[in-house]
């Protein structure tokens, strides 16, 4: 099949398959007050998915819920309950390896059952979509949003994107599926955000005409055949080339993750056509700067404006994709800052690890305030941990979590 | 911007993948030398001029052109003959213009036989066993070429070119993409429009790996 060949008929539901630049750049927008949850249903209602695969888990149960309700009402072609998380990443690879269009949600635990899945995923070039409602993952239980969940994503060689707000979560939802379908790139999208602060607040989102949909996947553009017992990558599965333990197997094995990295690399380019950059940047030239991703994006927007009514200039920098990972955008934003504060929902602070990796002179980087799971943060910290960085006397809110 | 250049091999047991040392693949109308973009004309003058330069250049044909699974491929395979002949017909008698196939992608246990056939997961055998030194992929799954084409880079001093029907092949020393039926015949005429102004190469290999 032709995907250019089908554009401008319509499906089954009376959606016109719709060139995705025009759909996504061209076609009026209408204001829509949603949760985040239902701003998933309507992204999916008009992305062509063939198969969504479910299971339970806070807060992401909501969203798949809803994806029920397309499925009911047609715009889903499969829908199913899977055993686990586990069990549901599994049979999305299955229903990728034949060739459809994926959907699934997971969070917080449920992310940490399925995760020997991703890498596979990964390994065998399949374009599913995740997303991950972000939660916390570790023991005192929270379902609270925290991203720690996020950082183990990063090395799994998934696209790894992490949407701020609503608006971002709809848009990125669909010019994700074009992106990781791209025959160069052609990798599952775990596409994060914070749970219940995204999920379950509403707000404005400027949706797409619902009578428009993405044109649909085409698997015969994929960089492997699909299902094949006995080619690579479904071979693989039972007869690894290291199995063979000879020099040019392992030579062939290392080659084949090598190219997951670079098909990761290739992405960049089409990331940054679709999503407008993969960093966004606001007054780069003051001398500090708050540099994060998700919504400790948002409380750091607010953060400056408490800063200015002050005098105080702080920039930021909101780091949109993850793998991607904008190393060289953060290094030009950031060349001229005397302090990075990095704000973070999670304990560990891989955010900031991955910035000062990333630049010189990486002692310039704050690695906080952190929150650990189970509250929001106060812009009020991070105001503190600036005010701190800059010699002026601040009462201390919040420790670092670490 | 990168300083890496995509060079024949060999470059090392295990080389980086192209796209992570910087190399970007070209956009519709363009091809890469060496991992620079270039014009698309340009990229095709080059080709022909490697093709006709080399002592023993191989064109290897894989899967998506192998097997006449639409009419599409049915067309391009005959293109890939005429090309094959064309560059029979360009070539001196001292050269010897081959064409191998690439039938599937199964790991080939114990051992592959190289007259025959080329394998993704070990092409390197294939290449020095007929000592080709210019090959062209056509009709691979991307995925499995880019193993091809890092292997080959890897260990062997052969020049690399793949002509692609998706976005191109930054592991080849020189690719095309879009690859069409027309495409493949344009880079036939060229072969027609240079032959007998290029010098066959003299080189041999330090390593001996393809020489």
């Amino acid at each position: 099949m032709d995907t250019n060949s089908v554009i401008g008929t319509t499906n089954k539901k009376g959606q016109v398959i719709t060139d995705a630049r025009r759909m996504m750049f061209e076609a009026p927008r209408t204001p829509s007050f949603y949760t985040g949850s239902e701003v998933i249903k309507e992204a999916i209602r008009r992305a062509n998915v063939d198969v969504m695969i479910a299971y339970p888990i806070t807060p992401q149960s909501e969203a798949a819920a809803l994806i029920g309700e397309l499925f009911a009402e047609g715009y889903v072609k499969e829908y199913f309950r899977g055993e686990s998380e586990f069990a549901v990443m599994s049979e999305c690879a299955g229903a990728a390896f034949g060739g459809a269009r994926v959907f699934t949600t997971t969070a917080g635990p449920g992310t940490m059952r399925a995760m020997e899945n991703f890498p596979m995923w990964s390994g065998a070039r399949l374009p599913i979509q995740m997303i991950v409602t972000c939660r916390g993952i570790n023991s005192p239980l929270s379902i609270q949003p925290d991203t720690l969940e996020i950082a183990y994503l990063l090395n799994t060689g998934m696209l790894v994107w992490h949407a701020e707000t609503a608006q971002d979560f709809y848009d990125w939802i669909l010019k994700g599926y074009i992106v990781s379908e791209e025959p160069d790139v052609h990798l599952p999208l775990a596409l994060c955000c914070d749970g219940f602060f995204v999920t379950h607040t509403k707000d404005m989102v400027n949706l797409t005409p619902a009578d428009m949909c993405l044109p649909p996947y085409d698997p015969y553009r994929s960089p492997v055949p699909c299902m094949d017992m006995e080619c690579p990558p479904v071979r693989m599965m039972r007869d690894p080339f290291v199995m063979k333990s000879n020099y040019i197997s392992y030579a062939t094995h290392a080659s084949w993750q090598q190219e997951v990295w670079a098909a990761v690399e290739r992405s960049r380019k089409h990331t940054i056509a679709w999503i407008d950059g993969l960093i966004e940047t606001e007054n780069v030239d003051a001398d500090v700067l708050i540099v994060s991703s998700g919504t400790a994006v948002s409380q750091g927007r607010e953060a400056i404006r408490l800063l200015a009514d002050e005098g105080i200039r702080v920039g930021l920098v909101k780091v949109k994709s993850l793998r991607p990972w904008p190393g060289q955008e953060i290094r030009e934003a950031t060349k001229n800052a005397k302090h990075i504060i990095v704000p973070e929902f999670n304990v560990v602070g891989w955010m900031a690890r991955e910035i000062k990796a990333s630049i010189p002179n990486s002692d310039r980087v704050v690695c906080g305030p952190r929150v650990g799971g189970g509250m929001t943060m106060p812009p009020e910290i991070i105001v503190s941990e600036i005010k701190n960085a800059l010699g002026i006397r601040s009462a201390a809110m919040a420790g670092r979590g670490s | 911007m990168t300083q890496y250049k995509v060079l024949p091999g060999p470059e090392h047991f295990l080389p980086p993948a192209a796209a992570s040392m910087g190399i970007r693949l070209p956009n519709p109308g363009e091809g890469h030398i060496n991992g620079v973009i270039v014009p698309e004309e340009q990229a095709y003058e080059e080709a022909a001029r490697q093709f006709l330069m080399a002592k023993v250049p191989t064109i290897f044909p894989g899967p998506l052109v192998l097997w006449a699974w639409n009419e599409k491929a049915a067309k391009k395979a005959t293109a890939v003959r005429h090309l094959y002949e064309t560059l029979k017909e360009c070539v001196t008698p001292q050269q010897h213009a081959m064409l191998i196939p690439m039938p599937d992608y199964r790991p080939k246990y114990p051992k592959i036989n190289p007259e025959v056939e080329i394998n993704p997961n070990h092409p390197n055998l294939t290449i020095w066993h007929n000592k080709i030194d210019c090959c062209m992929f056509v009709g691979v799954h991307c995925h499995q070429a880019n193993l091809s084409l890092k292997i080959i880079r890897g260990g062997t001093s052969c020049y690399t070119i793949a002509m692609c029907a998706q976005a191109g092949h930054e592991d080849a020393m020189l690719s095309f993409r879009d690859a069409s039926v027309e495409k493949i015949m344009k880079l036939a005429e060229w072969l027609r429009k240079l032959k007998g102004t290029v010098k066959v190469s003299q080189m041999v290999s330090k390593s001996g790996a393809s020489n």
